[in-house]
This record gives C-alpha cells, sequence and structure tokens, in this order.
C-alpha cells in the first residue's frame, strides 16, 4: 500500500489545460474565416469584372493596394491554421497504422507551415516591389 | 495478456442513416477540398510575386477546362463549408441542437450553399471577364 496521497499520485502527470485548445483555435480561425473569406471572393469577383483583371499587372496592383496585404496575410495564417487543425482530425480519426499516423501528421502541419510562410512571402514582396512610395 | 482492440471512432455502420449525417461528412470533405484550394491559392500568389513568366504559366494551367471544373467545384465547396461551418458556429453556442432543428438548419444550408454558388459562379465565371479568362 502507497503511502502517497492520491493527489500526489497524479501529480506531474501531464495537465489537462490544453484540452479545449485545439477545439478553441479551430473556432477562433473559423470565425476570422467568415469575414476574411468573403472579402476575399468578393474582391476576386472584382477583379474578373473586367476585362484582364485578373491579369499580372492588375493582380500585382490590387495585392498592393491600401489594407489588401494585411488582409491578405491574416486570410492566409487563418486558412493555413485552420486547415492544419482539420486535416489533423481527419487524419487522427482515419489513419489508424501507428506509423503512418505520425508521418502523415508530421507531413501535414509541415506542409501547412510552408504554405503559410511561402503565402505570406509572396504577398509582402509584391506589396514591396509594386508601385510607387 | 493479450488486450481486446478498442471501438475507434468514428464507427459510422451502427448509426441509422440521416440526411443530418451526409452534412457532417460533406463538411469534412469540403474541410478537405478546400484544404487542397489552400495550395493553389498560394501557388497562384506565389506566381504573381515571381513575375511575368511565372505568372503566365500559372494561368495557362488555371485556364484549361479541366481546371475550371475544379475551380468550379472548389467554389461549391467553399460555398458549403461556409454555410455549414455557421451551423456549427451556431450550435457552439449552445442553440439549435434538437433534432428538428437539425434537420431543418440542415435544410437551409443545402439552399443556402446552392444560392450563394450560384451568385459567386456567376460573377466569377459567366459575368464578362470571366475568372482566369484566355485573356490574360
Amino acid at each position: 500500500m502507497s503511502l502517497r496521497s492520491p493527489l500526489a499520485s497524479v501529480l506531474g502527470r501531464g495537465s489537462a489545460k490544453s484540452g479545449v485548445s485545439h477545439w478553441w483555435s479551430q473556432r477562433l480561425t473559423a470565425v476570422a474565416l467568415v469575414p476574411l473569406t468573403v472579402w476575399f471572393v468578393v474582391q476576386l469577383a472584382g477583379l474578373a469584372s473586367v476585362p484582364a483583371g485578373l491579369g499580372l499587372e492588375s493582380v500585382r496592383a490590387w495585392v498592393a493596394s491600401g489594407l489588401t496585404p494585411v488582409l491578405l496575410v491574416l486570410l492566409i495564417g487563418a486558412l493555413a491554421w485552420h486547415s492544419a487543425l482539420g486535416v489533423q482530425v481527419v487524419l487522427e480519426d482515419y489513419v489508424h497504422a501507428k506509423g503512418l499516423k505520425l508521418a502523415a501528421l508530421l507531413a501535414s502541419t509541415l506542409l501547412h507551415a510552408l504554405l503559410a510562410v511561402a503565402g505570406v512571402y509572396a504577398v509582402l514582396r509584391i506589396a514591396f516591389t509594386t508601385g510607387s512610395f | 495478456m493479450s488486450t481486446r482492440p478498442r471501438p475507434l471512432s468514428p464507427h459510422l455502420g451502427i448509426y441509422r442513416f440521416m440526411y443530418t449525417m451526409a452534412t457532417s461528412i460533406a463538411h469534412r470533405i469540403t474541410g478537405i477540398v478546400l484544404s487542397a484550394g489552400l495550395l493553389l491559392l498560394v501557388a497562384w500568389l506565389l506566381a504573381a510575386a515571381l513575375g511575368a513568366e511565372a505568372y503566365a504559366a500559372t494561368t495557362a494551367v488555371l485556364s484549361s477546362v479541366f481546371v475550371k471544373l475544379l475551380l468550379a467545384g472548389w467554389l461549391l465547396a467553399f460555398c458549403y463549408h461556409l454555410c455549414n461551418g455557421l451551423r456549427h458556429l451556431h450550435w457552439d453556442l449552445g442553440r439549435g441542437l434538437e433534432k428538428a432543428e437539425a434537420r431543418r438548419s440542415a435544410g437551409w444550408v443545402v439552399v443556402g450553399t446552392l444560392v450563394l454558388f450560384a451568385a459567386l459562379a456567376w460573377a466569377l465565371f459567366i459575368r464578362a471577364g470571366g475568372l482566369i479568362g484566355g485573356t490574360p
């Protein structure tokens, strides 16, 4: 029989306090993505409404204009985060082989990080190299 | 000692099929489709950042009929995931969880998806100019 108290035997076994963080991040990014994605699609429709609106010059001018780069960076960040969390859950649910699951989760997380960084880099590069200051 | 294999989620076979289940699994499927769409969005922006040559190569791929169909499918997935996502956020507030309410909101999601898709497909594909048209 152990003389340790029930509390002592569970202390240091890891915190349960991160339990809702995945759920909460998913909702936080979902709420952010409602206005951001609607804004993006409306902007895209605006670009598409004129001839050559989706040509290189027109697209670069749009990306560099006003607060567009700020909103685009937010959009890419929220999309990548939301997508990473969603794909993670799907992989955890459907991939049962232990090694394959770990490999898939690693690949997904790294790919999402790559996409987020590449997207933000593209937006900033256009914003800083287009138009006059 | 060997342990009996524990039941793993999702064990779909044990439930009687309801169309609310279809809206649930469609949320996952459209989510995965949209994740693939993120790849496309980043490729498009990166091409625009890298210059005329990269952008021309990318728009050449994007303007093929096959990819345009993919883009239309992606737009449909977006409309659905947005509408059903709003339904999920509504549930997260603890509302609309009764069976009859969930069935009714599933119907509203389908209606909202179709209306939104029709409007956006018109604005992006059909109106003059056209998405990633033949004239870059």
